[in-house]
């Protein structure tokens, strides 16, 4: 059971430190402010995610857990709300989304 | 095996903050900001667990406040910049 | 905009509630136990409700604690989504040549309450691939990566369940 539990988070820290890295090299990577954010995040849903139930499982259950819970919890519930600041400031100062869509079926950001 | 992800996140914010040195626009440097932020979160976790120590893990929540604070913070602030008609913000 | 479930709101009983997981944090989060510390305790906690109760977030309708047991299962569905877009998102990060068709499509969400509204948005932009920019007057306006990931936003898989945490 405890090497199970051990195999188990390896992988998933393994793999949050994937999902974070991909998203900063997809915030260099990508064209515009707005794929950059979709590419960040990667990074601040999945990494997050991933990490810390990675480190929970090594945790077991005591304080610490509830700790990360907590700051999982909170990290969850503020970056849609930084994303959304950030954006829609972005699109009031002017910032247009790039569009691939065709200009008839395009439903414009105004 | 906390050191994949420490190595992980610390390559992150060194991308994170190149972007953020790129630009071009001001937003593009708060997404990276938020970004590195929310690295040295998850960072101060880890280390939490690699040197045994617990209490890091409560700099980690107030680290998540402060920079969830201090983002809409500065974004409020260029809002206003922008809304005052100073012209272009770079 | 409109308010389902119209409970009359109990604004004693929450206070209580929100005051006693307030102090319950505190104590677990300091783990010590002196008189200056429950005396700051007690201060943070008093103020803390003293600033909602002057926001008004006891006598609104819009109570985020009310619909608990079925959040767990949306989380579910919304983690498993994560996952999914994020695949997605990282095959498209990690391609030879970044090839992406963003587009901005619009979703009709009058239907919805504010507190739904909230739930919605924030639930596109935590998933990658997809961004809320703008929620106003019953539309949410969404970004997306590729033109799959607007199409299935516009499917509305992710509509139809927020609406179902609501009806009982």
């Amino acid at each position: 059971m405890d090497m199970f539990n051990d195999v188990l988070s390896w992988i998933l820290l393994t793999l949050g430190g994937l999902a974070v890295l991909i998203g900063g090299i997809g915030a260099l990577r990508m064209p515009d402010l707005y794929t950059r954010m979709h590419a960040a995040s990667v990074t601040d849903s999945l990494g997050a995610i991933l990490v810390i139930f990675g480190i929970m499982l090594q945790a077991g259950l005591s304080l610490a857990t509830i700790k990360l819970a907590a700051i999982l919890l909170f990290l969850l519930l503020t970056s849609p709300t930084s994303s959304n600041a950030l954006a829609s400031a972005a699109l009031l100062a002017g910032t247009r989304p790039l569009d691939d869509a065709d200009p008839d079926e395009r439903e414009d950001a105004s | 095996m906390y050191i994949v992800v420490t190595l992980a996140t610390i390559v992150t914010m060194g991308l994170a903050l190149i972007r953020a040195l790129l630009g071009p626009s001001v937003y593009d440097r708060v997404l990276a900001v938020n970004m590195f932020g929310t690295k040295t979160v998850l960072l101060l976790s880890v280390i939490a667990f690699l040197y045994g120590r617990p209490d890091f893990l409560d700099l980690a929540l107030a680290y998540a406040l402060i920079n969830f604070i201090g983002v809409l913070a500065v974004l409020e602030f260029f809002r206003n910049r922008v809304e005052g008609g100073e012209g272009e913000v770079r | 905009m409109t308010d389902s479930a119209p409970r009359a709101p109990r604004p004693l009983l929450r206070a209580a509630v929100l005051t006693a997981f307030l102090v319950a944090a505190w104590l677990l989060w300091s783990g010590l136990y002196k008189p200056l510390l429950l005396g700051l305790g007690v201060f943070s906690c008093a103020l803390t409700v003293y600033l909602l109760q002057r926001m008004g977030y006891f006598s609104s309708s819009a109570f985020p604690f009310r619909y608990s047991p079925r959040l767990l299962g949306f989380w579910g569905w919304l983690g498993k989504e994560i996952v999914l877009s994020s695949i997605e998102v990282t095959r498209h990060v990690l391609a030879p040549k970044v090839e992406v068709s963003p587009r901005t499509v619009r979703l009709d969400v009058a239907d919805l309450n504010t507190v739904d509204q909230a739930l919605l948005g924030n639930s596109i932009t935590l998933t990658p691939g997809t961004l809320t920019l703008d929620v106003h007057e019953g539309r949410i306006l969404v970004h997306a990566l590729t033109k799959e990931g607007a199409d299935a936003l516009k499917e509305g898989e992710m509509q139809r369940r927020v609406r179902a945490l609501r009806s009982r």
